[in-house]
């Protein structure tokens, strides 16, 4: 059985610490009475209270859900498409090209794709929206989408597909019933990716916003260029919220499920 | 037919709003503006032919490149740029790799938590965690209120809108990326091997730097592009954090962009970068094969 | 002799179930099937037997669909099959791995190729069950495929692919992923229900005690052809190649040059100044051209003295001796350096061994031990 060292002890110590203290001391002061961020002044919800009437900051919180919902999406099908494509198309003409453009958006700067796509919606588009940021955000991450996809099709092991085909299946028939139930998960973690992608990003969305659709990152990239706002450090608490509760519930019910299958493949064996 | 309709739809979605995209801000960068307001000239007159093509190659200059090495604005943001990241990206590895091989020797049981908690970041806003630090460093920030309480310093230390806190901001937000690659990589190392190494009488030491070192590498190689590759072009870290004097080259197409307006500037600004990024990305995806096919 | 054997391919009235016509198969520069003609019958157990590589599997998944030849034809019951998708084909498939759906539970599995079928419920479901009672699998109809052990799981995959009644069944090392134990018991069950069902079953397998075991014709293979197909008896007893010999089972391979003495008669000059072994066989060789006599260790006598009127016998010395329980092998040297195996039963107590390191011995056999063979 392996313990843990001093070193490691410490190394994951402080590791964690620098990761986590940051946030942990913004959750701590939006729950400041004073103004002033960097004094203590008592414990007081009364940021949240502000947050909840600041009508601008709930519409931009909507106008985001709705581009994140819609953007990934459109990501998840076109990602899985191309993972499809990527896996299990075969040869076909400008398949480099195909997965060059899968990859560089993935290590392309920001404030690149989102020059580009201005220049390209500027003479298209009358007018940006929501709908151009949709584009632009179902662009970048319907490439994140494919990765996880392709990865889990990769491993999916292809003889699957053939007994399906074998059974009577016609190739669309096999990719229904088989390939997407098997890997849905992975389907669905390309979603959620793609979502906080879209929840989160800045660049992309002021490059191609306009008129109207205000975006929550933009809404806070405005209020913090000044300094250090209370009201931002309660809305970044409820986001962190939520984000720790998601993943903390979803790793514990992968965990289960992963333990109950191991021990069900236990007494099968025994 | 079907199989067709599948290659298609992702094919031309990206071809639409990727690659036309760049030939766009390749063409702008080679353009004049007119009062910053599309169409640029030249514009490309088909209907006149071969004629046409070719007097808007013909218009078509180098000005703003040209522009962007007299300005020494630009070329001091491009070399401040890829220091900024290789420094980040060294500090990262210095920071990461500890925490990595903490990990990789972590009894079993524990490390799918600690690989979540490593995770657990990265899905929350990039913006927030930059922002979380704009109230530890600042003057009368935590920091300094607790290294003045003991005693370490008397004045205040100045970091925020330094380059200091930028390179604080870039490892803090991209040391996952150098966690993950080099902890999958350690996962991996048959602990035999160092048993092995000591059996034939190396030290601990040796037998880390010998075996484990060399064996992680591809992790480490992988991980420095993760950190170094996204840091160049970063905005939102050198915004937030830097001050007046931080140069970033993010920033400055931005500034370009918004601020002066200046599209075709921006444009240029846009392909330099992309021209110093494409060996770094060139490099990563021939590591990254390698490896795919080592592992096959 | 009144019962009738099982041995359509000598009759000539017989039409094939499946025909491979000059079939070859290439991967790019690979060629995987070279030019390959061969009948296989209905009602047949033919196993397809070689080392990986030998392009026993391309053989297979052609005749499932999932590859197309570059060259030749493929018939099924007379119908060509070349542009007949594998969904369309009176022929199913048992994986290697199983591919046993995993989300969907062992009855589900089982009544997936019905459902394709548009079987009418009721029908479909006296299907299922009875394809679980073949396979003794009817207790575990609700379990999915992770919940229920490895034997169990290749008897799914074993009623999925017979849920259709096909005409045809490919195997693909259907047992391969069993322990030793296992894998014997399942080989009979495996024979007991192709009889019941009467389908043609094709199995591919790299282990030739499998394949001697369940088939009624072993076909050995070698780079993309076929080297032999014959009984299990006569690939054995009767190898048509140093190959085939060497392929099934434990054999001494001695190299040496014919001279032929009667009809079926040949002496094989394998070293100078010792005498020459003596063959029969039917075929036919020249005087000086260069032969290979092929003799299993079972077949070779070990004792202390020359045994009278032996027809082959070389004195040797006793190298290793390899105990295994039941049988001991004597690894022998002959003049020359030449290394034969020779086995024995032991009938008697290990304590009481008659032969042991470094003694003379003397090897003999019989006219007909041993296979005469060119290549």
């Amino acid at each position: 059985m392996k313990r843990f060292t001093w070193f490691n002890a410490t190394a994951l110590t402080l590791g964690f610490a620098f990761l986590y203290l940051p946030m942990i001391i913004l959750v701590i002061y939006s729950f400041n009475a004073s103004k002033l961020v960097t004094v203590w002044a008592g414990f007081s919800t009364k940021w949240y209270g502000e947050l909840l009437n600041n009508t601008q900051m709930l519409d931009a919180a909507w106008v985001t859900i709705k581009v994140a919902v819609v953007s990934s999406t459109l990501a998840t099908v076109l990602g899985t498409m191309a993972a499809y494509v990527m896996v299990r198309g075969g040869r076909f003409m400008g398949r480099t090209l195909f997965s060059g453009m899968i990859f560089a958006p993935l290590v392309m700067p920001e404030v690149i794709t989102g020059l580009s796509l201005f220049l390209l919606f500027k003479p298209v588009f009358t007018q940006f929206s929501a709908q151009t940021i949709i584009l632009a955000h179902a662009t970048f991450s319907m490439c994140y989408v494919s990765v996880v996809v392709s990865s889990r099709l990769v491993a999916f092991d292809k003889s699957l597909e053939e007994a399906a085909l074998d059974l009577g299946c016609t190739p669309f028939e096999s990719f229904r019933l088989v390939t997407l139930p098997i890997i849905a998960p992975a389907v669905i973690s390309g979603w959620l990716l793609a979502f906080t992608l879209s929840l989160d990003d800045l660049v992309i969305a002021s490059f191609t916003t306009g008129p109207g659709a205000t975006t929550l990152p933009m809404k806070i990239w405005s209020a913090v260029r000044l300094g250090v706002s209370p009201e931002i450090n309660a809305l970044s608490t409820i986001m962190i919220a939520i984000v720790t509760v998601g993943v903390i519930t979803a790793s514990i019910s992968t965990k289960r499920a992963a333990l109950r299958q191991r021990a069900e493949e236990r007494a099968a064996a025994g | 037919m079907r199989r067709l309709f599948l290659i298609s739809v992702p094919y031309l979605w990206l071809l639409a709003l990727f690659l036309i995209p760049f030939v766009i801000v390749l063409k702008i960068s080679l353009s004049d503006t007119a009062l910053a307001i599309p169409p640029y000239t030249p514009q490309l007159d088909l209907t006149t032919g071969w004629e046409g093509i070719k007097s808007f190659f013909g218009a078509l200059d180098f000005e703003n490149f040209v522009w962007l090495t007299e300005d020494d604005l630009y070329w001091k943001a491009y070399v401040s740029s890829l220091q900024i990241a290789v420094f980040s990206t060294l500090f990262a590895l210095l920071v990461g790799y500890p925490i990595a091989y903490a990990m990789a020797q972590a009894p079993e049981q524990w490390r799918a938590t600690l690989m979540m908690l490593i995770i657990l970041p990265f899905w929350t806003s990039f913006l927030i965690r930059v922002y979380a630090w704009m109230g530890i460093l600042s003057q009368e920030g935590l920091l300094n209120q607790f290294l003045m309480w003991l005693g370490v310093i008397n004045e205040p230390l100045i970091i925020l809108n330094t380059n200091k806190a930028v390179y604080i901001g870039i490892v803090y937000t991209y040391l996952p990326f150098m966690i993950l690659p080099i902890y999958s990589a350690l996962e991996k190392l048959d602990g035999s091997l160092l048993e092995a190494a000591e059996d034939l009488g190396c030290s601990r030491f040796t037998a880390f730097w010998l075996v484990t070192i060399p064996l992680s590498k591809n992790g480490i190689i992988a991980g420095c592009f993760l950190v170094f590759i996204p840091a160049i072009g970063e905005f939102v870290i050198p915004s937030l954090l830097g001050g007046s004097s931080t140069l970033m080259i993010g920033k400055v197409l931005w500034e370009e962009f918004f601020a002066n307006l200046d599209w075709p500037v921006a444009a240029a600004v846009a392909v330099v970068l992309l021209l110093i990024l494409i060996i770094p990305i060139i490099l990563f995806q021939r590591n990254e094969q390698k490896q795919r096919e080592a592992e096959q | 002799m009144t019962q009738t054997v099982f041995a359509p391919w000598e009759d000539p009235n017989e039409t094939p179930l499946i025909q491979f016509k000059g079939v070859t198969k290439r991967f790019g520069t690979f060629t995987a099937i070279d030019n390959l003609t061969q009948d296989i019958y209905a009602r047949e157990f033919f196993a397809l037997l070689g080392p990986s590589g030998c392009g026993k599997t391309t053989m297979m998944r052609m005749l499932a669909g999932f590859e197309t030849p570059t060259k030749g034809q493929i018939l099924i019951a007379g119908q060509d099959m070349a542009n007949v998708p594998p969904n369309e084909r009176a022929v199913n498939m048992m994986f290697q791995s199983y591919a046993l759906f995993p989300h969907l539970s062992i009855w589900e599995n089982i009544a997936f190729g019905l459902k394709r079928m548009k079987m009418p419920k009721d029908e479909m479901n006296a299907r299922v069950d009875e394809m679980l009672r073949l396979t003794r699998l009817s207790k575990f109809a609700k379990r999915k495929p992770h919940q229920i052990s490895g034997g169990q799981r290749q008897r799914v995959a074993l009623a999925r692919s017979l849920a259709r009644a096909p005409k045809l069944l490919l195997l693909d090392e259907p047992l391969g992923a069993l322990d030793k134990k296992l894998r014997e018991e399942t080989q009979f069950e495996l024979m007991d229900i192709q009889e019941k069902t009467g389908t043609t079953f094709v199995i591919v397998t790299h282990d030739q005690e499998e394949a001697m075991t369940v088939a009624s014709r072993v076909a050995v293979m070698d780079d993309g052809k076929i080297m032999q197909v014959s009984t299990p008896d006569k690939i054995y007893e009767e190898p048509n190649s140093v190959y085939v010999a060497d392929f099934i089972g434990d054999v001494n391979i001695i190299e040496g040059t014919a001279k032929k003495t009667s009809e079926d008669g040949y002496d094989i000059l394998w070293h100078d100044g010792q005498e020459p072994f003596h063959a029969k066989t039917t075929r036919q060789l020249s005087d000086g051209q260069k032969a290979f006599v092929a003799i299993r260790p079972e077949k070779i006598g070990i004792s202390p003295e020359k045994p009278e009127g032996a027809m082959n016998a070389v004195k040797g010395k006793i190298i290793d001796i390899g105990y295994l329980g039941n049988i001991s092998t004597y690894h022998v040297e002959l003049p020359g350096g030449v290394m034969i195996k020779a086995q024995q039963t032991n009938t008697r107590r290990l304590s009481r061994r008659t032969f042991t390191w470094e003694d003379e011995v003397w090897l003999s056999w019989t006219l007909t031990a041993g296979s005469v063979l060119e290549r």
